[in-house]
């Protein structure tokens, strides 16, 4: 084994108690991750213990160079799966100096929404379906596609295994046991119907952790990809042409809609999301109109509908679901591109707070 | 690399010491730095399984190794189920995974599941559930610690088997108490071809030509005889791990053709560890780069079929007297050929020539140690007067669910008319 090797996986607490906190924020762009370390002198659990910090945020489009320290307050903290011992990984939000929110700061918005009483007390539930494809290194073809070709067509690829049907499952699945040991309620893993696509479920979260625990998720994911060499890709429609593209299903519930009467609460939920349709797609992800066809599993990005165990609605409501009057639905329409705070937040103020 | 020393030998002017006496940690870092430039592919692992992942550069690859075998009991109670389906071709195995709160023992703990069966040619856009019911709990041995494989089977949302749906239909013959009460037992050879991916053309095979002719390679070892034997040992032990009841493997008469057998299994059972094994020989494969195939005849020409031989005996066919109930049953399977024919698997018509060790597909025939036969008794078995008798039938894409009840239904609850029964003792020359 390498000295290197040895190094990384160095186990510090026989020799200090300190410990390494990974602070990991969302850049100018909504959907690039970054993150910085620092020493901090014990174990911590409580992200109110962790100090403040800041960055350079003229080196990623969020502050001018003459202003350009960006404040960032820990939120979240979890296992840090690459380091491991007491170590962590801290997801945190970005303010002024002032102790304003910049502009790129989603986070701060939704925990108003989250905190308002009638949301507090209707315990909302998520869990995000989220979808990406793997790249070939330089080429940013998919992985496992011949270049300068294209493989068979969809079918054989999805839930399946085989060197000629699956590709990349190493990424997956140590992205899998790297969730679970950071804590992140990663709920399950799947190959998807285009080949080189896959899926990891986070939930059921309630409130404001299902964004921090989707953007953790991410962040892993993004530094397993770096390990093995294969770019990652959230775009919501990869490769056009008879592909599908990459979404983020939510499924979402309320007390109410969990207790028996529940469908019927449900139904006037989707309705009031249905008056909403042009406000929510304009926040669900950039180029989600390249997805949204009408084809692929998709419903048109123009059209609002909604149905129990179709895959072409806007809105699916399980079999299930329907069979006990109450449960959950899925809006299918959020692309992979997402801001989980943004479409999670949403989706409660237009179902909770909205009074038509 | 002149910079990095750079420090080094600063510290060295002062004190005036040679760079080889440098700080021993500094010198071996760098040396064994400039070691790795030179070396190319995936470190060793230290593990069971030596896992594959994507190429990736040098050293960084042990840490996706370090997180794929990681062990999470120490953190958690939690553990992954891997959810494992046929797919709408019959021979396709799905699979997705989900998180369980804790450990189970039994299939029945399990909850439920669904997936899009119009992604899989089993249900419509419009209404795509299809659910999960777990039926078979195993170890996963990718995963380790306390994960599972479920094989599950495939149902309506009202509860009806979908049509793809073959193991229902087995587990009701294998309740019937006829057939408790024989405690049937099968012994089943998969055997399956391995390809070199993107030609198609099999493992080991010189692409644009054809390796020489039948003979060597059966059982043979060699560079030049045998042909991705680490896919079949690994499957090997990777199937006892998971608690799968596998009994050997051998190389076949056809380069690139492994086989290996499982059970003796008692009723459904059997069809439940021969998916479980296709499933974990389909992960390995994935993970060495090459493609499984189970197509019949892969290569056409004087090339060995792929088959998946059933063995079958009845508690009554076990016990003193047995050879003359093994008789009866042939009897009773040569009156059913045609049925059996249709069941045993697509493309079958291109392997059972009368050659290559098999029998005609329109011929029923049987014999003692004849490999030529649609049904083979063992020496032992004719010796003893009782035993079991080996189906050569079925075709290597074969469904075990299928075979295996079909045997049972046609020798434990299927009764010929007396007349056909008498005829075809006369052709079989089976004094019953």
């Amino acid at each position: 084994m390498s000295l290197l090797t040895d190094l990384i996986n160095l186990d510090l607490s026989e020799s200090t108690k300190k410990i390494i906190a990974e602070y990991i924020w969302i850049g100018g762009s909504g959907m690039d991750i970054r993150s910085k370390a620092r020493t901090l002198p014990g174990p911590v659990s409580d992200p109110s213990k962790l100090p403040k910090w800041n960055y350079d945020g003229s080196s990623t489009g969020q502050a001018p160079g003459e202003d350009s320290e960006v404040i960032l307050y820990p939120q979240a903290i979890f296992k840090d799966p690459f380091r491991r011992g007491n170590n962590i990984l801290v997801i945190c939000d970005t303010y002024t100096p002032g102790g304003e929110p910049i502009p790129t700061n989603k986070r701060a918005a939704a925990a108003k929404i989250f905190s308002h009483p009638d949301v507090v007390a209707e315990v909302p539930w998520y869990g995000i379906e989220q979808e990406y494809t793997l790249l070939q290194k330089d080429v940013k073809w998919p992985l496992g596609w011949p270049v300068g070709g294209y493989p068979g067509p969809q079918g054989p690829y999805y839930c399946a295994a085989g060197a000629d049907k699956a590709f990349g499952r190493d990424i997956v699945d140590s992205h899998y046991k790297a969730c679970l040991y950071a804590g992140i309620n990663i709920s399950g893993i799947n190959g998807e119907v285009m080949p080189g696509q896959w899926e990891f479920q986070v939930g059921p979260s309630v409130g404001i952790s299902a964004g921090d625990e989707l953007w953790a998720a991410r962040y892993i994911l993004e530094r397993i990809t770096e390990i093995a060499g294969v770019v990652l890709s959230f775009d919501p429609k990869p490769i056009q042409g008879d592909w599908n593209g990459a979404g983020a299903h939510t499924n979402y519930s309320t007390k109410s809609m969990r207790e028996d009467g529940g469908y019927e609460i449900i139904k006037k939920a989707i309705d009031k999301l249905g008056l909403r349709h042009k406000e929510h797609i304009a926040a669900y992800g950039e180029g989600n109109e390249r997805r949204l066809t009408g084809k692929h599993e998709t419903a048109d990005i123009n059209t609002f509908k909604w149905g129990v165990a179709n895959r072409g609605a806007s809105i699916r409501v399980g079999r299930d679901t329907e069979q006990a009057g109450k449960g959950y639905f899925e809006d299918r329409r959020p692309a992979s591109n997402m801001d989980p705070y943004i479409v999670t937040s949403m989706i409660a103020e237009t179902t909770i707070l909205l009074k038509p | 690399m002149a910079q990095i020393l750079a420090p080094t030998s600063q510290w060295q002017m002062k004190i005036t010491k040679s760079s080889t006496t440098a700080s021993p940690m500094t010198a071996k870092m760098w040396g064994s730095l400039v070691l790795k430039q030179n070396k190319k592919g995936p470190a060793r692992s230290s593990t069971k399984f030596r896992v594959l992942a994507t190429k990736a550069e040098g050293y960084t690859i042990n840490r996706l190794e370090g997180l794929l075998n990681l062990d999470l009991t120490p953190f958690t109670d939690r553990i992954i189920a891997e959810y494992i389906w046929i797919g709408g071709s019959g021979v396709d195995v799905r699979s997705k995974s989900r998180t369980i709160s804790k450990p189970v023992e039994d299939p029945s703990e399990l909850p439920k599941w669904n997936y899009d069966g119009s992604s899989t040619g089993q249900a419509p856009g419009e209404d795509s559930e299809v659910i999960l019911y777990p039926q078979a709990i195993f170890k996963d041995p990718f995963r380790g610690g306390n994960n599972i494989l479920v094989i599950c089977d495939a149902y309506t949302p009202q509860g009806e088997p979908i049509p793809t749906n073959k193991r229902a239909r087995a587990a009701e013959i294998f309740k019937n108490k006829k057939v408790i009460d024989e405690v049937p037992w099968y012994g089943i050879e998969q055997e399956y071809t391995l390809l070199q991916t993107d030609v198609k053309w099999p493992l080991g095979w010189p692409v644009g030509g054809y390796p020489g002719p039948q003979g060597p390679y059966y059982c043979g070892a060699g560079a030049d005889k045998s042909f991705g034997r680490d896919i079949s040992d690994a499957h090997y032990k990777a199937c006892l791990y998971a608690g799968i009841n596998i009994s050997g493997t051998n190389g076949e008469v056809m380069p690139g053709q492994w086989e290996y057998q499982v059970g003796p299994s008692v009723g459904i059972e059997a069809g439940d560890h021969i998916w479980a094994s296709r499933y974990i020989l389909e992960r390995i494969t994935e993970q060495a780069g090459v493609v499984l195939t189970l197509d019949p005849k892969p290569i056409e020409g004087d090339w060995n079929g792929a088959g998946c031989h059933t063995n079958y005996s009845t508690k009554s066919m076990r016990e003193e007297g047995g050879f003359e109930v093994i008789k009866k049953a042939i009897l009773n399977l040569s009156l059913r050929h045609g049925e059996h024919i249709s069941a045993y698997g697509e493309g079958n018509e291109r392997r059972l020539t009368g050659k290559h060790e098999t029998a005609s597909i329109n011929t029923f025939s049987w014999g003692v140690a004849n490999r030529g036969c649609s049904i083979r008794v063992g020496r032992e078995t004719e010796k003893q007067g009782k035993g079991y008798l080996e189906d050569r039938r079925p075709a290597s894409n074969m469904d075990p669910y299928i075979v295996t009840s079909l045997l049972a239904e046609t020798t434990l609850l299927w009764e010929p008319t007396l007349e056909a029964e008498a005829l075809a003792a006369q052709k079989l020359a089976l004094n019953v």
